[in-house]
């Protein structure tokens, strides 16, 4: 049993931004962070003076890697004219950012400071997939690259140790990735923007157009099983099981409870925030779930007193289609071995009774490793406040929801419960 | 023709294990002071902290315990091997090791296939620990 942990004093948010996701040739980090942080303070309903703010957490992975430039705390603070006051780069794989937030809640919390922005920021396309790849695997323990073993195998290995266990296949991961696309559809910051009936539906014209042989796929998931349209990445792996590459920046702006009401009649609080951490796949006896997740998700139902069916709906960390499934079961949202059912079922979609990633999720919404935590609490707070638009889930008495980050493979993870009072 | 794939990069930790494998055995830490077996090689227990330890040769044999198959190369020197099974193999002995299944194609592998280690001599320096099924001698 974990010890139930609570915050020194409340602390909400008043404000989110995030700026487009994608593979931008003519944007770097500081534009992509400049885009999320304008859209941030227009976010504060009654405004915001960039001069309160007291320090910057700023999640990211591995710029150092990719552009050859470490030390980003400073030059975003620089950016946005924090400086000289303080700003700290937190480092937790894919979870970066979401360590970043929870840095900033700690500060609040501790009383040291009032107003702190939290984001973060990465910047991959300009790079070779082989590079990214290569870069990305610093993030696995040191044994697991010199096999042959990248991310997509690592999910892969997953998969089948899951597919044997429990007897779910391919079908049903298929089912998490037409979600994931329906969703993404509905959300123009998302770098695939479309549904897999779209990409058929473009695939058709386009063979139509040049006089080629035309597809005759039945549906989604017959578009899914041809092989030249989805080509097996590292099986049970396909290429529409994973999450691409991606540029990207968001950032929210915490604030002391006592003072929210400065900034908006409308905050949202932090109900619950935990964390874990894993071992390498070789040390897990069981790779069909994360043991940090489940620690992460006690410590955050603990200190809110919420349980998994509280919690509305959730973006959870879908790198990988079989992620999805795996998050659900962790989360406490389905039984192990039962997630894949529950999506199969459609419980999980935007109308069902437990909407997952709203956003497109990574899969589809994109995922710039170090702003993907903050971007799942942007969600959340659009969701919360009923400003999703089209992809508004349609709950009555909208009141909490959460987000789910990883890193690496299970390393580091994340779970966040925000609520509206 | 050169090895071109990534090579073991042994420090203080790590040496008796490749050593081990250059002879063809694959070598295992076990804490002298509450025999806890560990994997990879670490300077201290993560159980007790005792930095104590004895080599133990393991059996070579385990079983499959899941596995993967790629049909796209991360890096240039695995692409004509594809498609390669990569796979956590488990040891009889209890750890799980990071391998790849050699001497049998991608469509006849299982998880709780029974596995057998079988060496690769990669250059002068390193042997490479790779499993094969029991089965096929
Ligand atoms: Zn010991």
């Amino acid at each position: 049993m974990q010890k139930r942990r609570k915050l020194g004093r409340g602390v909400a948010v008043v404000g989110a931004g995030m700026s487009k996701f994608g593979m931008f040739k003519d944007k770097d980090s500081k534009d992509l962070f400049a885009e999320a942080f304008t859209e941030m303070l227009s976010s504060v309903d009654k405004g915001a003076d960039p001069n309160d703010i007291d320090a910057l957490y700023l999640g990211n992975f591995t710029n150092d890697f990719f552009m050859h430039q470490g030390h980003w705390g400073p030059i975003i603070s620089d950016l946005i004219g924090l400086a000289p006051k303080p700003a700290t780069r937190t480092e937790g794989a894919c979870a970066s950012s979401a360590l970043a937030f929870r840095e900033g809640v700690f500060a609040i919390a501790s009383g040291f400071y009032d107003v702190v922005l939290v984001g973060g920021v990465e910047e991959m396309s300009k790079r070779t997939t082989e590079e990214v790849t290569e870069g990305l695997a610093l993030a696995t323990v040191p044994y697991e690259g010199k096999v042959g073993f990248t991310f997509p195998g690592v999910f892969g290995a997953l998969a089948t140790a899951y597919f044997e266990r429990y007897g779910a296949t391919r079908e049903h991961l298929m089912n998490v990735t037409i979600k994931s696309h329906n969703n993404a559809r509905l959300n123009s910051k998302a770098q695939f923007n479309l549904s897999i009936r779209d990409l058929m539906n473009s695939r058709i014209e386009r063979a139509k157009k040049k006089g080629e042989p035309v597809p005759t796929w039945a549906d989604e998931k017959d578009f899914l099983r041809d092989l030249r349209a989805n080509p097996v990445i590292a099986w049970p792996m396909h290429l529409y099981d994973c999450c691409p590459i991606s540029d990207g920046a968001a950032c929210i702006l915490l604030v002391a409870e006592e003072i929210a009401k400065n900034f908006t009649d409308n905050p949202l609080y932090v109900a619950g925030i935990g964390q874990g951490s894993g071992r390498g796949l070789h040390a897990a006896e069981d790779i069909t779930y994360f043991e940090a997740t489940r620690y992460a998700a006690q410590e955050a139902y603990g200190m809110s007193g919420l349980k998994p069916e509280d919690i509305q709906f959730s973006e959870v960390h879908d790198c990988f289609s079989m992620a999805e499934i795996v998050h659900l079961e962790d989360l406490g949202f389905f039984k192990p071995g039962e997630g894949y059912k529950a999506v199969e079922e459609g419980l999980t979609r935007l109308d069902g009774p437990k909407p997952i990633n709203t956003s497109g999720g990574l899969k589809c919404k994109g995922h710039p490793v170090g702003a993907t935590g903050a971007s799942q609490l942007y969600e959340v707070w659009k969701q919360l406040r009923v400003e999703a638009g089209e992809r508004q889930v349609p709950i009555k008495d909208l009141r909490v929801g959460a987000a789910h980050n990883l890193g690496g493979t299970g390393g580091t993870c994340t779970f966040t419960i925000l609520e509206r009072r | 023709m050169a090895y071109e794939k990534p090579l073991p990069q042994p420090n203080a930790d790590t040496r008796p294990f490749w050593d081990g494998c250059k002879e063809h055995q694959l070598r295992f830490q076990k804490c002298r002071d509450c025999g806890h077996v560990r994997w990879p090689p670490s300077i201290i227990c993560p159980r007790c902290y005792s930095s104590e330890v004895e080599w133990m040769v393991a059996s070579g044999e385990g079983k499959v315990y899941t596995f993967v198959v790629y049909h796209y190369a991360y890096h240039k020197a695995f692409e004509n091997d594809l498609p390669y099974i990569t796979a956590i193999v488990e040891l009889e002995e209890g750890p799980h090791i990071l391998t790849n299944i050699v001497g049998c194609s991608s469509d006849e592998v299982r998880c709780d296939m029974p596995v057998k280690v079988a060496w690769e001599d990669v250059t002068e320096e390193f042997s490479l620990p790779k499993f094969k099924p029991a089965q096929n001698d």
